[in-house]
């Protein structure tokens, strides 16, 4: 078996997920790589969208930002940001979206928008943080929306905490029926990629789970980078490690410069 | 009609003053950082700038000391990074404190809508259970008046002036855009104001000849530009890429305050216009980013006569 990358691990495990996905809301870097190679490989159907306005993209190119010109020629259709947020994400047409951030808990929300200082409140700590991040984007009704919602994140303890800094985009919030008695429509979070293991959310509580470890990592190296007490699902697996075929398309077609496969 | 060409000193002269409320819009494609550099070298003071993306340009302008309040719904350098000039604004209010209004982008763009349509304000599926509302009361939740459920709404947003670039326009301004088209017909039909910058004047039979692709009419123009590379180091489709050389450059040059006030002075307050700024770049930027080809297959509309 070829050598692999910790990113081409993650590329791998996000694009298996995508299996017979029609279509999927991208992000830039490693979700794009991931996009474009399930669809040469389990999900040719698959349909790129980019909150950008695009529809059914097919970039030459690895894009630098979602509002790359390369996702515009040989797309299927170009539209309006209103267009795309309305009749697309919020007309209930987006099947999986990546999501990512700098702090996520343990029913997957996610904080894209402040690191806090030492002020104490929310709103004193979001008029002066520590770190200002760039806030929401689409994120936030993307979270709300999309009907499944996958996230991509290297796993650190600085990421997973337990207490958030600033809610951004909601997950399952604080769990159990609390994303379906508030009406959001979408079913939130169900899978979160890392570079050392794949978790999944208990269908009850809606707390993250360890579902499989990488290759070669150990469930207590898994611990250390988590800021809560984490459970494993059932009985732990292996995630399955990259194939020779997907490993070829990524080094040789998808990323041949190898600015995100690391 | 009576041609609305004029030089861009005259636009911004005319058209952008002290404590306006400016919107320069393009979702990363025609972004016109003309303008906004044009702005910069008059002065102006107090602006309350209005942008999705704040990008690059509005990096400047607030690092120029344009501004006193931003409204937008992504802080960063798009597939870079941050945005350094507006955080040590907001981190440490250098060089002056920056008020912030924060939306997402779903937000922003029904702002637009609402003001567009002249809406007293407009429903999203959006903030709930979402700490946003917190940090900014204008985004509340009313009860639905037909199935009593709650959902969020934003007031409308109208600024002083909206500066769109596009790829051509007639000299009355009837606009033809085509690639991203973000939330450029939203904002312009929002604004008090239009000014629209263009790649290129055609007469207005070109326009008539594809009627679909005008975003913008004259109706609501009162200003037109022609400034070839006005979107630079943003892109025009069809006309140049995006130079992502450069947003990764700003991207190191701006973390420190006296190189951003440098290039400040280098690129912009030393720079008489867009035409000098297009002279010093070197040729070879140009070749660079040129696309190559790729047009469409014509459409036939019909005679009809």
């Amino acid at each position: 078996m070829t050598h692999y990358t910790r990113n081409e691990m993650m590329i791998v495990t996000a694009s298996r997920a995508l299996a017979g996905t029609r279509t999927v809301f991208v992000g830039v870097g490693l979700p794009n790589i991931a996009c474009n190679l399930a669809r040469r490989t389990v999900a040719p159907y698959l349909e790129l969208i980019y909150e950008s306005g695009v529809y059914g993209a097919r970039p030459a190119r690895l894009p630098l930002s979602i509002g790359d010109p390369t996702l515009v020629s040989d797309a299927l259709s170009v539209c309006s940001m209103q267009d795309l947020f309305g009749l697309y994400l919020q007309g209930g047409r987006v099947q999986v979206a990546f999501l990512g951030g700098a702090q996520i808990d343990r029913f997957g929300n996610l904080n894209t928008t402040i690191i806090a200082g030492a002020a104490g409140s929310l709103e004193e700590d979001y008029a002066r943080p520590k770190v200002r991040l760039p806030g929401s984007g689409g994120a936030c009704e993307i979270a709300i929306q999309a009907q499944k919602v996958f996230i991509i994140m290297r796993l650190s303890k600085r990421g997973f905490v337990d207490r958030l800094d600033f809610l951004t985009g909601p997950g399952h919030l604080h769990g159990g029926d609390a994303r379906d008695s508030l009406g959001l429509p979408g079913m939130g979070p169900q899978l979160v990629v890392t570079d050392k293991c794949v978790f999944v959310f208990d269908q009850e509580s809606k707390e993250m789970l360890i579902s499989s470890l990488h290759p070669g990592v150990e469930l207590s190296e898994v611990q250390q980078e988590v800021g809560w007490q984490v459970q494993t699902a059932g009985e732990l697996k292996q995630t399955a490690a990259p194939t020779d075929e997907e490993i070829h398309l990524l080094r040789e077609e998808l990323d041949p410069q190898g600015i995100h496969i690391g | 009609m009576a041609s609305k060409v004029m030089s861009m000193q005259e636009a911004i002269a005319s058209h952008v003053h002290d404590g306006d409320m400016v919107a320069i819009e393009g979702f990363t494609a025609c972004i016109c950082f003309a303008a906004g550099h044009e702005i910069i070298r008059q002065g102006r003071r107090d602006l309350v700038l209005c942008r999705m993306t704040p990008d690059l340009i509005y990096d400047q302008m607030i690092a120029a000391g344009c501004a006193r309040k931003l409204i937008f719904s992504y802080l960063g350098n798009p597939g870079v990074g941050s945005l350094h000039a507006i955080r040590r604004a907001v981190e440490k209010g250098i060089p002056a404190p920056l008020e912030i209004e924060e939306y997402s982008h779903f937000g922003m763009v029904s702002r637009y809508t609402a003001g567009a349509h002249r809406l007293p304000f407009y429903p999203l599926h959006s903030y709930t259970g979402s700490d946003l509302p917190r940090v900014n009361p204008k985004i509340r939740f009313v009860e639905s008046p037909y199935d009593g459920e709650p959902i969020a709404v934003v007031p409308p947003l109208n600024p002083d002036v909206v500066i769109i670039h596009a790829q051509r326009a007639d000299r009355e301004g009837n606009t033809h855009l085509w690639g991203l088209l973000g939330v450029q017909k939203e904002a312009a039909f929002a604004a008090r104001r239009v000014i629209v910058v263009v790649e290129e004047l055609v007469e207005e039979q070109v326009i008539r000849s594809d009627p679909n692709r005008t975003i913008i009419p004259s109706l609501i123009v009162d200003a037109v530009v022609k400034e070839p590379f006005g979107a630079h180091p943003s892109y025009v489709q069809g006309y140049y890429d995006r130079d992502n050389q450069f947003y990764l450059q700003w991207d190191e040059l701006s973390r420190d305050e006296t190189s951003t006030q440098a290039w400040l002075e280098e690129w912009i307050i030393a720079v008489k216009d867009r035409a000098e700024y297009v002279q010093k770049l070197d040729a070879s930027a140009w070749k660079r980013l040129s696309p190559g080809e790729a047009f469409a297959e014509p459409v036939n509309y019909g005679r009809y006569a």
